[in-house]
């Protein structure tokens, strides 16, 4: 059993800037746990030797020349956005950061 | 919130080990972002260099830009680091408006560069070797606007504003190892290594390397143990720190706030701090994170970067002389004393002055323009030195018409200010001035006789012995003649008169 303990999801909770309830707690705690569990049973079928994959087709170096391409007017930019002010995405206040 | 209490500077390095760490941010002067093609300008309309990558829409896929690897890569050369055979970029997870995607892309552990050192020298010629742990490719973020509350500063704002202009900018992360041993040094020390790392990457050209636009950025990492103590104390890292000075000061404060609290008995807490340059003092942020909570995971979406030996012996054959090594060889050719080379230096105008003297004044010359006249009209309009609206070659001609007698040291001073006013070339403003020295010794003679005339007594005194009374007759020579006149020649053409 995988140690997800009530403090781990709250700490979760609070980098993913979610509320939530001590009941949702509980509850997710228990299921991320059988979640993580679950994966950990791929370490059953790998031995150590085993390079983690984290792109299916062995590339590398693929680069675009630096060259600059047609950007979206401000209007499209901000067409998507919840609210705007001044040509800028308008969000909440959010204290603590820089 | 206002300034802690701190604990005296010397009494502080007495009792305590300081330990720094600082992180440097390059800002890449590519012409296109990290990820996307959108323009890597500063100061255009807000959200007006954007697109679908660097707004991370949803489908949208990021490709390299290859120019960034490669001064990223030079970067590294340039700071004695290995290049990683495989580097491969990351998702640092974090949720703050500053990008859109949720997440920055970084690298984690497989940066392009690694293991590295820069030896830095302090003004009492002391040098310290400063290991670099690794440095790092990744996208700036974007521009916040705090809008409301009474300082217009993050705390009692009501809504922010986000410009993501700089979303996507690439970015060189460059970390030290902690760095020991500097003690009371250690502010000059930190300042001189972020001086080194703009020297370099303006003399490599891979970035504009203003810090007054953030394109090199220093946070500074400031921890204290007792002396003899083997573990590290916990540190505070000062964020987003836009000046050498400020550098300075920072861990200079962070010293003293950090040796009242462990004095008096007090713990550390981990955090980041802001640093305000106005008042002199740096206040709490929040908390710092650990790296787990930044969840980082290998960026799907991009492959590997590979780069082969022949593409990075290519970019070291073209890195350009290191900044420090040209200050030492351009120290030796010119001459100065100790003290007017850190001027030069210490004022930004190594370029200045090189390039002034290779349009044909002696090194003193340039120096004194430099340092003297020029960055005091520099100062006076609130600019850089190197932005002033005139051309080193420009100074050398009128430090050419000086030599050869056209022009009096004021007058000079006139062409110039008239250069930088945007009056034209020298030989123009000159022209539009009418300042020419007054060569016609009849015309001369005329003003001094006129003086004479005013001030009967003055021959008879220099008959006397008392040369200084000249001063008077000169003083007189140079108003009639609205300055345009040599007054060594007007000197010599009254003591004449005397008959001595």
């Amino acid at each position: 059993m995988s140690e997800i303990t009530p403090d781990l999801v709250r700490h979760l909770a609070s980098l993913s800037r979610i509320l939530v309830t001590d009941d949702e707690v509980e509850k997710l705690a228990g299921e991320l746990g059988v979640i993580v569990d679950s994966v950990a049973t791929v370490n059953k079928a790998v031995s150590g030797d085993v390079v983690p994959t984290s792109h299916p087709i062995p590339m590398s170096n693929v680069f675009r020349e630096d060259e600059v391409a047609p950007s979206l007017t401000q209007e499209q930019a901000l067409s998507g956005a919840a609210d705007s002010a001044e040509g800028r995405f308008k969000v909440a206040a959010i204290l603590d950061e820089d | 919130m206002a300034k802690e209490p701190l604990m005296d500077f010397e009494e502080a390095i007495e009792r305590f080990e300081v330990v720094i760490g600082l992180e440097v941010h390059v800002e890449l002067n590519t012409k296109s972002k990290m990820f996307c093609g959108c323009a890597n300008v500063f100061g255009n309309e807000p959200n007006t260099n954007v697109c679908p990558i660097c707004l991370g829409l949803p489908g949208a896929l990021p490709a390299v830009n290859k120019k960034a690897v490669e001064s990223s890569i030079a970067i590294g050369l340039a700071l004695g680091c290995e290049i990683a055979p495989n580097g491969r970029f990351a998702r640092k997870n974090y949720f703050y408006p500053d990008l859109a995607k949720n997440f920055q892309t970084s690298q984690y552990d497989e940066p392009i560069a690694f293991e590295g050192k820069l030896d830095v020298e302090i003004s009492d010629g002391q040098v310290f070797e400063v290991l670099i742990e690794r440095a790092h490719m990744e996208e700036d973020a974007g521009k916040l606007t705090h809008v409301g509350g009474a300082t217009g500063r993050i705390q009692g704002a009501e809504y922010s504003l986000v410009d993501f202009n700089r979303a996507g900018v690439p970015l060189v992360e460059i970390v030290t190892k902690p760095v020991f041993g500097a003690g009371a040094n250690a502010p000059e020390l930190a300042g001189a290594y972020v001086r080194n790392i703009r020297d370099i990457v303006k003399a490599m050209d891979v970035s504009d390397a203003k810090m007054e636009r953030g394109n090199v950025r220093c946070d500074a990492n400031v921890s204290l143990r007792p002396k003899g103590q083997e573990k590290l104390g916990t540190r505070t890292e000062t964020k987003n720190v836009n000046s050498i000075r400020s550098v300075e000061n920072a861990v200079r404060y962070e010293i003293q706030r950090q040796a009242h609290i462990l004095a008096g008995g007090g713990s550390i807490t981990q955090e980041t701090r802001h640093w305000h340059e106005d008042r002199g003092y740096t206040s709490a942020g929040r908390p710092k994170s650990d790296a787990d909570d930044y969840r980082y995971f290998p960026e799907p979406d991009l492959v590997p970067v590979q780069p082969a030996n022949s593409w990075i012996e290519e970019i070291r054959e073209s890195l350009p002389e290191n900044p420090q090594q040209r200050r030492k060889r351009l120290g030796n050719d010119w001459g100065f004393s100790e003290l007017e080379f850190r001027d030069v230096v210490n004022g930004d105008l190594l370029d200045l002055v090189e390039a002034t003297v290779a349009a044909g004044t002696t090194p003193q010359a340039a120096r004194k323009w430099w340092t003297g006249e020029l960055s005091r009209q520099a100062n006076a309009m609130e600019l850089s030195t190197s932005e002033l609206a005139i051309a080193p070659d420009q100074v050398a001609t009128i430090q050419k018409l000086i030599d050869a007698g056209d022009l009096t040291d004021r007058m000079a001073r006139e062409v110039v200010a008239g250069v930088i006013a945007g009056e034209g070339t020298p030989e123009q403003v000159i022209e539009k001035r009418g300042l020419k020295v007054v060569t016609d010794e009849g015309a001369l003679i005329a003003a001094i006789d006129e003086a004479l005339k005013q001030q009967p007594d003055v021959l008879e005194k220099i008959r006397e012995g008392k040369v200084q009374a000249a001063g008077a007759v000169i003083g007189a020579v140079m108003k009639a003649m609205g300055g345009q006149v040599d007054a060594a020649r007007v000197r010599e053409l009254i003591l004449e008169r005397a008959g001595s």
